[in-house]
């Protein structure tokens, strides 16, 4: 699985965060996205499909 | 209830898309369908009153997936085709063009419909904003007049007035309140906006009752107020809410009030759901009926109620949240704030134009603000607000969680200093 994120879209809300802090953090100025880990290990893929799925700014893309 | 072999999802909006997803993220292997009465794959609504509006986005960049991500999705799209009747005894939704879609569970999700001025229809140059059409005729009406009216101050028409300056129009923001988005933020927030607003060259005219429009050879001039005086407008807004898309519903036997009426679980009868805008539900956690018109709150209860049509039981009871961005400002809110709450600053500050506010009702958090600081709001939120309202106390929120947490769970288990959590492999 290869995460990517859309600085543009983002809104800033942390929905991604609070599901996988693993993955996902957020800018301490503007609170924009900030990937941690842009392929994160099997055992994350269900709850990073979830985040990319809910994220109200359509901001997180997947491939795999 | 059995494992459904068909769903149909009335809506492909950000809510009905979601519901897809979360369903075949579950494991959910039969049929799929979407019906829609506009003619768009799903797009997003928050981005029409901002980027749309103002030209920074090509209407394209609101598509919520690509044409990959959709074909892997395996759902039918039906699009164009209203919904205009719902036979429950069957399961049957009949759509304008005479399709009848029979599945054995249905989710709701038609979402709003824009209220209108009375005498709207007949003029040119008056707009709603709902969807990626009345966008780009706003846009285009925009492009040749110079002054707007936006009629209404709540979310909506607060994003519009902002845009709109943005874009160098001559912008009057009308609405009955004291400021801006006061019965959403409070008055003092409100007050900030209103400021913001005015700073930057919008003219407010606040506690104003519109009693309708004026027009001439069939094109508006002006928005009349309740004391008589005349607002000149090249083009007007009506921002006054929205209604829960319902109306074909009627008949059906299916509890309509200010939305669908559904049980916590989303349910409104059996194998029948609503997401979204259009649902009313109870929320245990809060013990109220609640139908939440944003964006956050359209994919989170599309994953509860796909759970739900496979075999799950889960009460939907989220922290609301809400965000909106005027200007250079962006304004999150979570949990829920009343207008009578006391305010408390918690990091940054106000005269910085960066801060986070706490909302507190009775000696409890009900909800955070912030000012330019997602961040930190989040981090408030985590801290104030993702516990039982009442008393703080834990909240399962899974009691059977996926294997890849065993481990946190176990951890936490082991660190509650209480030792409230038992857990079982």
């Amino acid at each position: 699985m290869k995460v990517s994120v859309d600085e543009d879209k983002c809104c800033g809300a942390g929905t991604c965060v609070l599901l996988a802090p693993e993955v996902f953090d957020q800018r301490d100025d503007d609170g924009i996205v900030v990937l941690l880990d842009a392929e994160p290990p099997e055992g994350l893929h269900t709850i990073v499909r979830e985040a990319a799925s809910v994220c109200p700014a359509a901001a997180i893309g997947l491939i795999g | 209830m059995n494992t459904p072999s068909s769903v149909l999802v009335v809506g492909a909006s950000a809510g009905g898309l979601a519901t897809a997803e979360a369903l075949r993220r579950k494991g959910y292997q039969g049929d799929l369908t979407l019906l829609d009465a506009e003619p768009h794959l799903p797009y997003d609504r928050p981005p029409l009153s901002k980027q749309v509006l103002s030209g920074a986005w090509d209407p394209e960049r609101t598509r919520l997936r690509s044409a990959e991500a959709l074909a892997t999705l395996g759902a039918e799209f039906v699009l164009a085709d209203p919904a205009v009747g719902l036979d429950l005894a069957t399961r049957t939704v009949h759509t304008a063009s005479g399709r009848a879609l029979r599945a054995d569970a249905i989710v709701l999700a038609t979402g709003l419909r824009p209220r209108r001025l009375p005498g709207q229809a007949g003029l040119a140059g008056v707009h709603v904003l709902r969807t990626l059409d009345d966008a780009a005729a706003l846009r285009a009406d925009l492009l040749t007049g110079a002054r707007l009216v936006v009629v209404g101050d709540g979310v909506l028409g607060a994003e519009i007035a902002a845009t709109a300056r943005g874009m160098g129009h001559d912008v009057t923001l009308a609405g009955p309140q004291r400021a801006p988005m006061a019965s959403q933020v409070g008055p003092t927030v409100a007050g900030l906006l209103g400021e913001l607003h005015t700073e930057r060259g919008v003219r407010l005219r606040p506690g104003a009752g519109v009693s309708g429009l004026t027009g001439r050879g069939g094109r508006v001039t002006g928005v009349r107020l309740d004391n008589g005086e005349v607002l000149p407008a090249d083009v007007v807004v009506v921002a006054i809410g929205a209604d829960p898309v319902t109306g074909w519903l009627a008949g059906s036997g299916l509890p309509v009030g200010n939305g669908v009426v559904c049980d916590s679980r989303c349910r409104a009868a059996a194998g029948i759901y609503a997401v979204g805008d259009v649902a009313r539900w109870h929320h245990d956690r809060l013990d109220t009926s609640l139908r939440l018109e944003n964006r956050t709150n359209a994919t989170e209860q599309a994953g509860v109620v796909a759970a739900n049509i496979l075999g799950e039981e889960q009460a939907y009871a989220p922290v609301p949240y809400f965000w909106t961005d005027q200007f250079d400002t962006k304004v999150q809110v979570h949990g829920t704030l009343s207008a009578d709450a006391e305010v408390t600053i918690v990091d940054g500050a106000v005269a910085d134009r960066r801060f986070v506010a706490l909302y507190r009702r009775a000696g409890r958090a009900t909800g955070v603000l912030g000012w330019n600081m997602p961040k930190q709001t989040r981090l408030r939120r985590q801290e104030a607000l993702d516990q039982r309202d009442e008393d703080g106390i834990v909240v399962l929120l899974d009691s059977d969680p996926p294997a890849e947490l065993a481990a946190d769970v176990e951890q936490a288990a082991m660190v509650c200093p209480a030792l409230a959590i038992t857990v079982e492999r």
